[in-house]
């Protein structure tokens, strides 16, 4: 397996609170991998670093072996490493039609591109992700009608028709019915072996993230904890001690 | 297209056309209402579909008309001893100068005003909401001081243009049907554009530019295209202004801030943002109800101008077709999640 996403030593204050010190860490290419930790322990400001989101203080960001960490967000998307929101962000007003098409890759596009009508490819491609995702019976209605589990469906098969490399997930199954998880949690392995996308997920769901991660990175108070197999990282007593609030 | 569609635009045409010569005396008010109609499409190009609200448009107007100006003048005498002389009646065109120097000076106008769009963009669109709004304010009204101090395009005393060289009334016409021409072309473009990936790509960046700029939309090369096109439509406009008019100062006429630079904003707050019709309609209703109090109650005008702003910005916000939208969604084909299960909390 080849490195795709390449995290060293990477460091983040806000004002005097140390978000991320020194973090090291790698994503393998075509896995599924994980990143937990306690509320306030670092997990989405490192994603908003190694999206762009903010500049780091220092350390670097490889993706596929091209250094990121001084690049914006829209340049990072087109490079085909896209992250999701953890509150939902879609396009309210628009229908769940419109929310996809918005979304097709602009790694290509040029302006004229741009200026130009959604091809009927591109209709089949959106209605066949949002049967994917199980909307396309609710594909016309305003997409902020929709329930929350239901924008975070959208939300997801939009990251699907951006056709990304990979994706990063800030917590897919917070906020869905519990009865709708599994179904999720089939669909992001399914985007993992069919599409080929990696993933690199964070989850306070440790039955899911144990479930679906081959490696799982833990943070606590800004620092790398841990990291390994998921049942390593289930016995692991450090883990359990940040957890339980001894750490 | 539907046959009522093509019916409809069908009867459109046939009252543009027959407009100016149905109201002979409303010649001017009318090419004013089609100016109107321009500067609010364009308005809500940035305003209502990319979520920009410019208060800085006027600039464009302005420099449309100096930049017109200058070019129609350069073609036939030396700009700065025309000026200098305050035009007067000593400098005399041909009609080939004449009309060769407009059209050139409009054409111009567009394209000068596209590339001050993309220079000011490219510092003002790092600014969001109402920062946006006074920083491009800002631009605006210290390019009307600025040119007011510049000796070479006549300082405060402005530009007299040429006038019109054959009769005075087939003047009106051909400024009629100059901003008509103008009006209706932008009409198709934008009926256009807001169907391409680009008119979807600047919603998004209304909706969450957050957003998009995560999903990767080139959002500041798309900002600055609407914004570019916008500024070529409105550059147009102030450069048929100026031969319209004949005459023009810096800060009355050309960088109105408080008049035009206005009114626009309200058209299309009037007949609803972000829609392809709400400004046009916006307009001319916002025209109707300026010539009305003009006429009818002078010397209370501005205060009857005043109210109608102040009632469209606190309770009519969405506009006319904002308000339509709200009540029969049905008709711009909106659907929303109405089951038990549904609604947006669960």
């Amino acid at each position: 397996m080849t490195t795709i996403i390449e995290v060293s030593d990477v460091s983040k204050s806000y004002g005097g609170v140390v978000a991320n010190k020194d973090i090291s860490m790698k994503v393998e290419q075509g896995g599924i991998t994980g990143l937990i930790g306690p509320n306030g322990s670092g997990k989405t400001t490192l994603f908003n670093s190694i999206v762009g989101y903010h500049p780091i203080d220092s350390g670097s960001i490889k993706f596929e072996n091209k250094e990121i960490s001084k690049l914006q967000v829209p340049e990072i998307a087109r490079l085909g490493l896209l992250r999701t929101f953890q509150q939902t962000r879609i396009y309210g007003e628009m229908n769940g039609v419109e929310n996809m098409l918005i979304s097709q890759p602009h790694r290509k596009m040029s302006l004229r591109d741009a200026f130009t009508v959604n091809k009927k490819e591109d209709y089949e491609r959106a209605d066949h992700l949002l049967e994917f995702v199980g909307l396309y019976e609710k594909r016309f209605l305003q997409s902020g009608s929709l329930s929350f589990g239901q924008q975070k469906l959208l939300e997801f098969a939009m990251a699907l028709m951006n056709e990304p490399t990979c994706l990063l997930l800030d917590e897919p199954t917070a906020g869905i019915n519990p009865t709708l998880i599994n179904g999720l949690i089939d669909r992001l392995r399914r985007a993992n072996e069919e599409f080929g996308i990696t993933l690199f997920i964070i989850e306070h769901n440790m039955r899911v993230i144990m479930n679906m991660a081959d490696h799982i990175y833990c943070l606590a108070h800004g620092e790398m904890l841990a990291e390994g197999k998921p049942a390593d990282i289930q016995n692991d007593q450090r883990v359990v001690d940040a957890y339980l609030g001894a750490h | 297209m539907t046959i009522a569609k093509t019916l409809l635009y069908a009867v459109l045409l046939l009252i543009i056309f027959a407009a100016p010569f149905l109201f002979p005396d409303f010649r001017t008010q009318l090419a004013t209402l089609w100016l109107m109609i321009i500067v609010a499409l364009t308005w809500d190009m940035t305003g209502g579909q990319m979520g920009y609200n410019s208060l800085g448009n006027i600039f464009f107007y302005g420099t449309g008309m100096y930049a017109c100006a200058v070019v129609g003048i350069a073609i036939a005498y030396p700009v700065a001893e025309y000026t200098n002389a305050s035009g007067g009646g000593i400098y005399k065109f041909t009609d080939t100068q004449y009309f060769l120097g407009a059209a050139l000076g409009i054409l111009f106008a567009g394209v000068f005003c596209s590339l001050c769009a993309l220079i000011i963009g490219y510092f003002t669109f790092s600014l969001r909401g109402p920062y946006f709004a006074i920083g491009t304010l800002g631009v605006a009204i210290a390019a009307g001081e600025l040119v007011s101090n510049w000796d070479f395009v006549g300082g405060g005393q402005g530009i007299a243009l040429p006038v019109y060289p054959n009769d005075l009334d087939e003047g009106k016409l051909f400024f009629y049907f100059l901003f008509a021409g103008t009006g209706i072309i932008l009409f198709i473009f934008l009926n256009w554009m807001y169907k391409t990936r680009f008119g979807a790509a600047i919603n998004a960046i209304r909706d969450d530019e957050e957003k998009a700029e995560a999903m990767g939309i080139h959002t500041l090369r798309y900002k600055l295209t609407t914004w570019a096109i916008a500024a070529f439509f409105v550059g147009v406009a102030g450069g048929i202004s100026a031969y319209q008019l004949i005459h023009f100062e810096p800060l009355e006429t050309a960088y109105q801030t408080i008049n035009l630079g206005i009114f626009m904003v309200v058209c299309v707050l009037l007949g609803g943002k972000g829609t392809l019709w709400g400004p046009i309609i916006g307009a001319i209703i916002f025209q109707v109800f300026k010539e009305v109090t003009w006429n009818y109650l002078l010397g209370w005008q501005w205060v009857a101008l005043g109210a109608l702003i102040v009632v469209t910005v606190v309770y009519f916000q969405d506009g006319i077709m904002g308000w339509l939208k709200h009540t029969k969604p049905e008709w711009f084909g909106i659907r929303v999640e109405k089951s038990a299960d549904g609604g947006a909390n669960s």
